[in-house]
């Protein structure tokens, strides 16, 4: 984690995107080039507007440009000065950690130390059958090499033996850090024994809620403190990311959102089996789960709701969420930057002192 | 009539199972569960997650229920304790998931439905297909009192009347309205890729859903 200043705001805002396949405003979709150079776009005017993080999904599927979000964030890292550059996540399972560890130590340098790695075991694995990763292997790839990953942290040479990667023995790998740390974090979409995990090494949690009511997540933060306490590992602030969209009313907010997050829900529910996304569910997510979907107001005292019950400092807005134009992307990060965000402090600062 | 049911014993310690442990603790059932090791590895989890629940291993678990939850990947039913799970009532709440567990054929014949494969494997066990097809984080918000409008209800496929009936008086105690669709074997009127899969509705719609997906 980064060192604040005692008066800085003990509260973090993010923007993620999975770099969906956007739409021009002609209706056309765009092509995977130009979606990626969007994204490089809005993280720009992310940074003008001062938003505190954009983090990028790492997938391997038709609806997303973002296969190798350490290569966007490097062309982000050139263009900005102050947004914090993250993963989210970096499907550690099916990489190299030492891969992982030069790629985003490099980002580090480019962006004046405002990498971020956040590493997961990905709900998605395309990346196992193209990387010639067997999924037989999920649990053990990912216990593997957390385990390498967090010594490679120390910037020293590691010696490290596993049974699914080439054993270490004192070797040293570059480039070394300014700080001497690079920002670490876990990304955890709801498997207990994730946040056991995490604890255990000492890293920092990101919550992924996707779907649901976020208070389903309050014991986890609990699980995370108790487990870190037990094992005498650091206890860091909790993160949150989850999906949204925002316009100027709720209204016009939610009649545009609705196609989009169907088509984006649809697309993975076909390859898992579940049924389409109804009007209801929608509804369901937008007033009581984690879509979300509004007008500045709204948004933000749903947000503040979800801060408050789990209790985490971080809070990422997923946005762009299926095949949204970019002018309604660009709309999102805008009112998220210059409405929200403020509305959101301002309401957890009254929390504070009440 | 059956002795009532008090234990629940749930194998599988993740996102599935430390939710239906949930339910079934606020149900009032005793229950244990557990993960794919030593009850040591889950403790702490269940503790804070699933206050009241004692984590157990496998074996335990089986041994100590009146009814047994699967909530473990699929891919991974051969790992189950056959002899502590005979004579048992099984629910089956598990799914193929690409995702995790890799190619079905690797594991089940192919157009076999999984809970029939699951029921062949347990051959002394009294499987029941149910739970499967809301997801855990509907499952989690959703149950409501007996009665209440909109209250959303949980398919359920076996060969046994009495242990569908069982599994009905179960499913209606965590808050949802049971729906009994037929037998195991039409249990794949409920898997991933029908339009029941993922399905969080009221007793009609799921009705009308199943009744879609017939033959």
């Amino acid at each position: 984690m980064t060192k604040k200043s005692p008066t800085a705001s003990p509260y973090e805002f993010g923007i993620n995107s999975f770099g969906d396949i956007a739409v021009k405003d002609d209706g056309a979709l765009m092509n995977y080039a130009e979606s990626l150079r969007l994204v490089i776009d809005e993280a720009v005017l992310a940074d003008k507007l001062g938003i505190d993080a954009i983090g990028l999904g790492e997938h391997h599927r038709f609806e997303y440009s973002i296969s190798s979000p350490d290569v966007v964030l490097a062309g982000i890292a050139t263009r900005t000065k102050n947004i914090k550059l993250a993963s989210a996540v970096t499907v550690l399972s099916s990489d190299d950690p030492v891969r992982v560890f030069e790629r985003f130590s490099t980002i580090d340098a480019l962006s004046n130390g405002r990498a971020q790695v956040i590493l997961g075991r990905g709900s998605f694995t395309e990346s196992f059958p193209l990387y010639g990763y067997e999924l037989r292997d999920y649990d053990q790839l990912f216990e593997e090499k957390i385990d390498l990953f967090s010594k490679l942290l120390d910037e020293k040479p590691v010696t490290w033996s596993g049974e699914l990667r080439a054993s270490l023995t004192n070797a040293d790998v570059f480039p070394k850090t300014e700080s001497g740390h690079l920002a670490t974090f876990v990304g955890v979409g709801g498997s207990p024994q994730s946040i056991v995990r995490a604890a255990a090494y000492g890293f920092p949690v990101m919550l992924a809620i996707i779907g649901g009511s976020p208070e389903r997540f309050t014991p986890y933060a609990e699980l995370y403190k108790r487990a870190a306490n037990e094992l005498g590992k650091p206890i860091y602030p909790l993160g949150m990311h989850s999906p949204g969209y925002i316009a100027d009313t709720d209204e016009k907010a939610i009649e545009e959102a609705f196609p989009y997050f169907k088509t984006a829900m649809d697309r993975i529910g076909s390859t898992r089996g579940w049924s389409p996304m109804t009007r209801e569910h929608f509804m369901s997510e937008v007033e009581r789960g984690s879509m979300y979907v509004g007008s500045p107001e709204t948004v933000a005292q749903k947000i503040v709701k979800a801060m408050k019950a789990i209790g985490v400092q971080r809070f990422d807005l997923v946005y762009g969420f299926g095949p949204v134009p970019a002018t309604s992307r660009r709309r999102t990060i805008e009112l998220f930057a210059t409405k929200v965000i403020p509305r959101v402090r301002e309401l957890l600062e009254e929390h504070k002192k009440s | 009539m059956t002795p009532a049911v008090q234990t629940i014993g749930i194998l599988g310690a993740g996102k599935l199972g430390t939710t239906l442990a949930q339910l079934a603790r606020k149900a009032g059932y005793e229950v244990y569960i557990s993960g794919s090791g030593d009850p040591q590895k889950i403790a702490l989890t269940i503790e804070v997650l699933v206050p009241g629940a004692r984590a157990a291993s496998s074996a335990e678990a089986a041994r100590n229920a009146d009814i047994v939850i699967l909530a473990l990947p699929l891919s991974k039913f051969r790992d189950l304790p056959v002899t502590q799970l005979s004579g048992k009532l099984v629910i089956d709440a598990m799914n193929y998931w690409w995702e995790v567990d890799g190619d079905r054929n690797d594991f089940i014949t192919e157009g076999l439905p999984s809970s029939s494969a699951v029921q062949a494997f347990l051959h002394d066990s009294r499987v029941v297909k149910a739970l499967n097809h809301m997801s855990y984080h509907d499952l989690y918000d959703e149950p409501k009192p007996r009665g209440a409008e909109g209250r959303k209800a949980i398919a359920i496929a076996g060969d046994n009347d009495s242990d569908t009936q069982t599994v009905a008086t179960f499913v209606d105690s965590l808050g949802f309205d049971p729906l009994i669709i037929g037998t195991l074997h039409e249990g794949r009127k409920l898997e991933a890729g029908t339009n029941v899969f993922g399905a969080d509705v009221p007793r009609a719609e799921l009705t009308r859903l199943v009744a879609a997906q017939s033959e």
